[in-house]
């Protein structure tokens, strides 16, 4: 289980200092999927940085099953927006790496990868290198690569975020088709009110800058999910509801308040 | 809009004097021909042949626009030797095996003077992009002493180091050295720091990431950086001859000068110009060979 708990960051960018976080507190249960969600500028992917340990917080405490997380680990697994694979390896290196670093042998890592690229549909594209493949394939590769490590828990900072959105919504089916499979604890970032709801056993909205946690919404959905409960009724109401609570802060961070109209309640 | 038929010298009602009209009429056609033709848009991509085709030309009219100048005696040959002129001088060299002696001590000077400028700056550069100590330590000093000519070192490295070959690849290797581990420094700090981060999350610690993730992620732009280093290495090749030398080809361009023979200064200049070519073709080539990987955009 991961608690954060008060996590504060205040950033310094020369003699000026912003709260990008502001006394966040969460819970995560194992094997359960987590969306984070929230207007740009927030703060999530600081908090997912935090958590991953690439980011200091200024206060507050991370802890993974009772252990105080203090730097970057493979129990950390994560997947950027930003397409991550080594360019210079091919997809089947790429998702050895980890293994590699372990010090795996050969055999045993070339079984591992193989089953986690024919689980994100790619089998036949061990030797393709990275600049071969289209966005939506590199982000699969990154997430066989992070799940091929076993991390422990998952982190996801937004990473169907640079594709388009066909390719997005069959990329969210393969996401929650793998998490029925390994099912793994997994924490993702996104600004896109049907992809938490979709993914997600809860959803937390986060405020706009400086970001908290500004409402926690169990998502009841049945499991496993398909696309077409994008169109159900209970799905429509979620988002309705979630809707309403993040707009208001979208509209506080693009500055756009006084120009649009509020919610109606 | 423009009517071409309009006869000229007439003046049209709507169109103006004749003079303004044959202007909008060509600006017209300019412009068609400018945006229609996709070989005018920037960064549209044109046929290989086409590439080539052009690089040929350009030197084809070079030529012509040399033989032109000479062979009709409009500048004089004691100016501009005519091409058949400087051919003869260079098959004179070839005989006289004087000119494959001359290229193997400028190659030799050259090529010593790199390697040892690769051999210290590539660790170094790659020390300084990697830890920000390093950079702290070797950036500013080696920043100041990039910005001095190699020339104006001529007179220390005679009293310190000599006349003999020592002299001139020293002269090679201050020409050198600062610029190429000052690049290799930037193209490592230049890795992205999310590759470092995603790999740091895949478990890898401080000796990892510099073996698995900086180094090869460097190794193309520390090759490109080689190519471009030895093209200055090369031009610094004068320079280094200028004291104390018996051969090579910067020597004998001195030499030939002095005689008032221009033919030998051409072959020279183009036989010092054809190796840099060379030489930096081999490097692009090997760059594809070993970076199939490469996108246009860098890692």
């Amino acid at each position: 289980m991961l608690t954060i708990t008060e996590i504060s960051k205040t950033f310094r960018i020369k003699d000026k200092s912003f709260l990008a976080l502001e006394k966040t507190s969460l819970q995560v249960e194992k094997g359960s999927f987590v969306s984070l969600l929230g207007p740009s500028g927030c703060g999530k992917s600081t908090l997912l940085k935090i958590v991953a340990g690439l980011i200091e917080p200024t206060s507050g405490q991370v802890h993974l099953d009772g252990r105080l997380i203090t730097g970057p680990g493979p129990d950390r697994g994560m997947v950027f927006q930003s397409y991550t694979l080594f360019p210079w390896l091919t997809v089947e290196r790429n998702v050895q790496f980890g293994l590699e670093i372990r010090g795996i042998p050969k055999k045993e890592r070339q079984e591992i990868a193989r089953r986690y690229l024919e689980l994100i549909g790619l089998k036949g594209f061990e030797q393709a290198l990275p600049i071969n493949l289209s966005g939506g394939m590199q982000q699969r590769v990154a997430i066989a690569r992070a799940l091929a490590n076993d991390p422990e828990i998952l982190l996801m900072d937004e990473p169907f975020g640079a594709l388009d959105a066909q390719t997005r919504t069959v990329m969210q089916e393969l996401l929650t088709d793998l998490w029925e499979k390994t099912k793994k604890t997994i924490i993702f970032v996104t600004h896109d009110v049907d992809e938490a709801i979709f993914l997600g056993d809860v959803v937390y909205v986060m405020t706009a800058r400086p970001g908290r946690v500004k409402a926690v919404i169990p998502i009841n959905l049945p499991r496993p999910r398909g696309y077409e409960l994008k169109t159900s009724e209970v799905f429509s109401r979620l988002k309705r509801d979630i809707l309403q609570l993040i707009r208001e802060e979208t509209l506080k961070a693009t500055g756009l308040s006084s120009v649009l109209a509020a919610p109606s309640s | 809009m423009c009517r071409p038929g309009l006869p000229w010298g007439q003046h049209s009602a709507t169109l103006g004097p004749p003079r303004c009209r044959l202007l909008i009429q060509n600006r017209f056609l300019w412009e068609t021909t400018m945006s229609r033709h996709k070989f005018f848009r920037p960064k549209e991509n044109i046929p290989p042949q086409l590439y080539l085709g052009l690089g040929l030309s350009s030197f084809v009219l070079l030529l012509l626009l040399w033989s032109l100048l000479t062979y009709t005696g409009l500048i004089p040959s004691f100016y501009l030797p005519s091409p058949t002129q400087v051919v003869q001088a260079a098959l004179q060299m070839v005989r006289d095996g004087s000119l494959w002696d001359d290229t193997l001590a400028s190659v030799y000077r050259v090529t010593l003077g790199f390697l040892f400028s690769a051999l210290v700056g590539i660790p170094l550069g790659i020390l300084m992009g990697s830890l920000k100590i390093g950079e702290a330590i070797f950036e500013p000093i080696m920043g100041f002493f990039r910005y001095m000519p190699a020339s104006a070192f001529i007179p220390l490295l005679i009293i310190w180091v000599g006349i003999e070959e020592t002299e001139k690849i020293a002269v090679i290797i201050i020409g050198t050295f600062f610029q190429l581990t000052l690049m290799v420094m930037d193209v490592t700090k230049n890795v992205s720091s999310d590759l470092i981060d995603i790999s740091y999350t895949l478990g890898a610690r401080g000796k990892d990431v510099f073996l698995r993730v900086i180094l090869p992620a460097s190794w193309p732009g520390i090759l490109d950086t080689l190519r471009l280093s030895f093209g200055w290495a090369w031009t610094y090749l004068v320079v280094a001859e200028i004291v104390g030398a018996r051969s090579g080809l910067g020597y004998m361009i001195m030499q030939s000068q002095r005689f008032l023979k221009t033919a030998n200064v051409m072959v020279g200049i183009i036989v010092i110009g054809l190796i840099g070519m060379i030489i930096d073709l081999s490097f692009r080539a090997l760059y594809r060979r070993l970076f199939p990987w490469m996108s246009k955009g860098g890692v």
